[in-house]
């Protein structure tokens, strides 16, 4: 899960990262009033997910309550990159002296977390990566020794700081690898890390990930989400792992690999059938029962652009029979809300049982194929006609 | 012969006395693996009858190797629990642990990647959020259906078990030296590389097939690997190509983020190793049937 910015800014304010003030607000009223308690010169700012703000018109300075809630009105509503503005933060201004950059993130690649730092922040951090290599440290960081004082010292300074603020920053970055773990994130970034005319270091805007497998050691049933996708949630609370892509052909496979390997054989066969595309990812995982399969196709058959289904299981741990008696009960199950055509290929433990079972069934709406190839090309003629 | 597991390899479980460990340990079992005991500190000192067969349960790894000269832990403790129970088989030296669980969240995992780094890497890690390995006819240590193929000469390695399933499946008149399930999850114990090397090194393998998904960059170095080190044929396959962007699919390690780890990158750093890559899981399989007719 990614954050909000100002989620990371309330974050980083419990770890006692130095932040500026920052108010959240949902209408331009909202925004004077935090204007006004904040006081001064303040910065509104979209809280979108999404980079280039600034050069979108989603950050804009003013210097009073009036001048914050008409600026507000130009920024609610806008979209960037596919994202709609719903809600600002209203940031205490500050005189910026200087922007660096710091991040800790998970280097899967090396199995281990990798900080990096520059003193010139403020920039992307992909350009200044690929502009100015040098200017960018990368350091490896062990998972079980972590970064103490003396290690945070060291990054500061490869990243370019002088003695005198490297040991101003490097107490921060203590602070956000104390997030980066405590709060099982797989990114914590701050970009840029600013020094104030009055040399103090602050943290400015901040990107944090959390990962998903680790929710259930936190408390953040109250924190705001994305807003999913209708179907998406709707099979969030199936707890079916379910991705809306935007084809024809609804898919439903067992097993994360076998499925994404059947979008992609059903991309290839909709080439030849009109370019249809798949219209999901949906996993039902190992035990594919009745129940979960129709749940799985209640979902899928809510899309209102999906024509045609294919159900292609293997059965590994799940037989082949049960997976036939789910389908054949999720049927009935949904009755005639099931629609449309349905090309099933089932392959492996207890295969010959499990084609019987259907073919005893002869749903009309149910195509048997044999292999997972001709199975997508079915799909796809399904959904092109 | 075999990779890393054959039929000498004795077996215990951790996480045995659950739901899913008593499951599999009974399907191991029916599938002729040498389970010698599972490991519970809970249930220390108690027996668990499985599928008719009597097995100890000890309080730790190192007890469980004392008693029963197990040398491979499967693990099925859950995701909160899992990180102890990786390093308690550090700790105690086991040569291979097999690590199922699903879900365990990527800090627990560097960090107890992080540790083994520390001990030496004395026991070889497999997983997280995998089937297991199977070395048809010899054992099985995981969830992997143990009927699908029957021992030959082609090597597995492969990020999904499904897939991993379904490549067994479509091979199974050649057979399968060992196939391994290496899991999804962004770190892992052995890699695609690992795997590779001990297939090269396993005069039994006479050819290799490797699958990749979208995320990381495991393919990229598997086929670099490739390039330098390995003589033996290897196809491949890659999952993921219509994957978008910045959606995990399924796997938590199966993300595209920005430009890299797309399936298209994968596919052409195989290619340029020399190694043919399969458009689907059947054409991969008749390349390699291709393969296995030349040798």
């Amino acid at each position: 899960m990614d954050l909000f910015e100002y989620q990371a800014r309330d974050l980083f304010e419990k770890y006692e990262i130095p932040v500026l003030a920052g108010i959240v607000a949902d209408t331009p009223e909202e925004v004077e009033a935090a204007a006004a308690k904040i006081g001064g010169t303040v910065v509104v700012k979209a809280q979108v997910k999404a980079g280039g703000r600034g050069k979108a018109g989603g950050v804009k300075v003013a210097h009073s309550p009036e001048e914050a809630r008409e600026v507000s009105e130009k920024i609610f509503g806008l979209d960037i990159k596919g994202h709609i503005v719903k809600r600002v933060m209203v940031a205490q201004g500050a005189s910026i002296d200087k922007e660096y950059y710091f991040s800790v993130l998970l280097d899967r690649s090396n199995r281990t977390f990798l900080a990096l730092c520059s003193v010139e922040g403020g920039m992307e951090i992909e350009q200044l990566a690929e502009e100015r290599p040098e200017a960018l440290a990368k350091v490896p960081v062990d998972a079980v020794k972590g970064i103490d004082l003396a290690m945070a010292t060291s990054i500061a300074k490869q990243g370019g700081f002088d003695d005198a603020t490297a040991a101003k920053v490097a107490p921060v970055i203590v602070k956000l690898y104390e997030v980066f773990v405590k709060e099982d994130a797989t990114l914590v970034e701050v970009n840029p890390l600013v020094e104030t005319k009055d040399g103090k270091i602050l943290a400015l805007d901040g990107k944090v990930t959390f990962d998903d497998n680790a929710e259930f050691r936190h408390e953040r049933a109250e924190m705001e989400r994305d807003v999913l996708d209708p179907l998406e949630a709707k099979a969030k609370a199936w707890d079916l792992n379910y991705v809306k892509l935007d084809g024809e052909v609804g898919i439903i496979g067992n097993g994360a690999g076998l499925v994404m390997s059947t979008l992609d054989v059903v991309a290839y066969a909709g080439e030849r059938h009109g370019g249809v595309r798949p219209a999901n990812f949906l996993d039902i995982g190992g035990g594919a029962s009745a129940e979960v399969m129709a749940n799985g196709l209640d979902v899928i058959l809510g899309d209102p652009q999906v024509k045609s289904v294919f159900v292609n299981v293997f059965g590994g741990i799940t037989a082949c029979d049960a997976v036939a008696n789910g389908i054949v009960g999720a049927l009935e199950k949904l009755g005639a809300s099931a629609s449309k055509p349905l090309v099933v290929r089932l392959d492996g433990n207890n295969v010959a049982e499990g084609r019987r079972i259907l073919a005893e069934r002869n749903h009309p709406l149910v195509t048997v194929v044999e292999t997972m190839d001709e199975a997508a090309d079915k799909a796809a003629e399904l959904a092109n006609r | 012969m075999a990779i890393f597991l054959d039929e000498n390899s004795k077996i215990i479980v951790q996480g045995m006395t659950g739901s899913e460990g008593m499951k599999h340990t009974a399907r191991m079992l029916k599938g002729g693996s040498n389970i010698v005991g599972g490991v519970n500190p809970r249930k220390a000192g108690e027996t668990v009858e499985i599928d008719g067969k009597v097995l100890p349960v000890f309080g730790t790894v190192a007890e469980a190797m004392a008693a029963t000269g197990a040398n491979v832990s499967v693990i099925f403790v859950p995701p909160a629990f899992a990180k102890a129970a990786v390093v308690e088989a550090i700790d105690a030296e086991i040569g291979l642990a097999v690590v199922i669980t699903e879900g365990i969240p990527v800090h627990d995992s560097a960090s107890f990647w992080a540790y083994s780094c520390s001990k030496g890497n004395k026991t070889r890690i497999i997983g997280p959020n995998c089937p297991g390995i199977i070395s048809p006819g010899k054992s099985n240590a995981g969830i992997t259906p143990a009927d699908i193929t029957g021992p030959g000469p082609i090597g597995l390695v492969s990020k999904s078990g499904t897939l991993t399933y379904q490549m067994m499946f479509e091979l199974r008149d050649i057979g399968m030296s060992t196939a391994i399930g290496i899991g999804g999850d962004p770190i892992i114990g052995t890699t695609h590389i690992d795997a590779l090397a001990a297939f090269q090194a396993d005069p039994e393998t006479k050819a290799i097939v490797l699958i990749g998904e979208i995320g990381g960059d495991s393919e990229e170095k598997a086929a670099a690997y490739i390039k330098e080190h390995v003589t033996k044929p290897v196809v491949a396959y890659v999952a993921g190509f219509t994957a978008p962007e910045g959606k995990t699919m399924g796997h938590a390690g199966a993300i595209v983020s920005g430009s890299a780890g797309t399936a298209q990158a994968k596919k052409e750093a195989f290619e340029a190793a020399g190694v043919k890559v399969g458009k689907t899981p059947s054409e991969t399989a008749a390349l390699m049937r291709e393969v296995y007719a030349a040798l």
